[in-house]
């Protein structure tokens, strides 16, 4: 990893002179934290946070079987979606593991997608799509390179975005999941943190003035840090912790994204018969009766020293003060209220099964 | 900029020790401190808990990360700092005067394998 380039956004030397601490991720190198992750957690969930998520990826797919194509690669079903609407689902193999998770965009011209997918995953789904695209009159243009994205997350987010971007009603009119373009941005009513908020596409440059614009106007300066744990704390997947080639959307609870109803799409009979027939692992949420926290990796037993699972992320929840964690574990102990034990370190510590929301989200209605 | 407190010894792995009467009381540096940015948990042994030198005794958790604590010397935990348990953010506030573990030494000698101030800021670069 050291020699491998790091890339870094557009607004790489906006975090530097932050002092921000940088620290590699997904191949780029991305701001972890400017003041603190606890401060930035608590200022996004009451008042209002951006983060530098331009290293995310951004596909477009078009021609005359863009909708049957993206149909076919993507879980969730997107006829009958109507233009301005986002969809989140996954790519599948045919195995039922995952090739990523992202959120597709109808766009108002008729077959024209936009995906918005993993940083870390950018190479290799638009291989995947080139691949499976075969037979398909599509075009598949990656533009990644060419957008900047900043998610402005907070009660406070709507506030700030009209007061700068303007276009009062179209913002405040936007409801979860959906999106319009205006003077070359694609402002989008989604997020990564369980708060309301948006994410703004733009060019590299309006991107970079968009920064110091929110910057101007209060919004605190978040990193990758708090986002995971916000998102943690949310119940939302991150790819490679919760979902990948080996956790399916099944496994992972996600099946509610997955139209089984649908007439195809790849991976859709190994679905249908984990399904039918369960699956040996789930993922769980757990809580620790104590201040130790369970850390991706550490082992879940049972109360005779069994092992039964894995943690797949956990923290010191710093919303509700509790040590939390999402693990896979056996099938057969995966009920509600069932007592885990989590081993950290030297000892072992008592918990329990609970739902993986772990924090009431508030989404615009 | 982390201060380093003279007269204290210090290990490569950022603890530092205090010796009284046959005793090694033990904390983390300021720079551990830095490093580890606000913590929220310190994983403490129990008293009469025995560790050679160098073997992990406990461990600091900070939001994102947790970092394993060394026993600088061998010997016997004859007393655990309950304050920097029950308020771990101690340990940001003043690394020196909150100390983690006091160990009853089993070979004075280890000392000699510790570092002093000036070789620890060397070590640090500072």
């Amino acid at each position: 990893m050291e020699n491998e380039v790091m890339k870094q956004t557009c607004l790489y030397d906006n975090h530097v002179a932050l002092g921000a601490k940088m620290s590699p991720f997904a191949g780029f190198i991305m701001p972890i934290q400017y003041s603190g992750i606890t401060e930035e957690h608590l200022a996004v969930r009451q008042h209002v946070g951006m983060f530098d998520v331009s290293h995310m990826g951004e596909v477009f797919i078009s021609g005359p079987d863009a909708e049957r194509f993206v149909n076919h690669i993507f879980t969730n079903e997107i006829r009958g979606y109507e233009a301005g609407k986002i969809l989140y689902g996954m790519m599948l193999y045919a195995d039922g593991g995952v090739v990523d998770d992202l959120l597709v965009y109808r766009e108002a011209e008729p077959n024209h997608f936009l995906l918005v997918v993993n940083a870390s995953n950018i190479d290799k789904d638009y291989a995947w799509m080139k691949e499976q695209s075969e037979g398909f009159d599509v075009e598949i243009d990656n533009q990644s390179d060419q957008w900047g994205q900043i998610a402005v997350q907070g009660p406070k987010a709507e506030d700030v975005v009209v007061e700068l971007l303007h276009h009062d009603d179209e913002i405040r009119n936007l409801g979860f999941y959906e999106y319009f373009r205006a003077d070359g941005l694609i402002i989008s009513r989604t997020g990564y943190t369980g708060e309301d908020g948006f994410e703004i596409y733009a060019s590299v440059d309006v991107t970079k003035r968009l920064w110091d614009a929110f910057l101007t106007a209060g919004v605190t300066p978040c990193g990758l840090g708090c986002r995971d744990t916000l998102r943690f704390e949310a119940g939302l997947p991150l790819y490679g912790d919760e979902l990948s080639a080996d956790i399916s959307p099944i496994m992972a609870g996600l099946g509610m994204f997955c139209k089984l109803d649908k007439e195809e799409f790849i991976g859709k009979d190994a679905l249908v018969s984990q399904k039918n027939h369960g699956t040996p692992k789930k993922l769980v949420g757990i809580e620790v009766f104590d201040r130790a926290i369970p850390r991706a990796g550490y082992p879940v037993e049972l109360e005779d020293g069994t092992e039964v699972g894995v943690v797949t992320t956990g923290y010191h929840s710093i919303s509700l003060d509790k040590s939390i964690c999402f693990a896979l574990v056996d099938t057969s102990c995966s009920s509600l209220d069932t007592p885990l034990y989590v081993r950290i370190r030297r000892k072992v510590f008592p918990g329990k099964v609970v739902k993986k929301r772990f924090y009431q989200t508030n989404y615009k209605k | 900029m982390s201060t380093v407190a003279e007269g204290l010894l210090y290990s490569k792995s950022h603890e530092w020790v205090k010796v009284e009467d046959g005793i090694a009381i033990i904390g983390v540096s300021d720079f551990a401190q830095k490093e580890m940015g606000d913590i929220t948990y310190v994983d403490v042994p129990d008293v009469d808990d025995e560790f050679e030198k160098e073997e992990e005794f406990g461990a600091l958790e900070s939001v994102k990360a947790s970092s394993d604590l060394y026993c600088p010397v061998s010997g016997v935990v004859v007393e655990v700092n309950e304050e920097v348990v029950d308020q771990p953010e101690l340990v940001n506030a003043d690394a020196y005067a909150n100390w983690i573990i006091k160990v009853k030494m089993a070979d004075e000698s280890e000392l000699d394998d510790l570092l002093d101030a000036a070789a620890y800021k060397e070590l640090i670069g500072e």
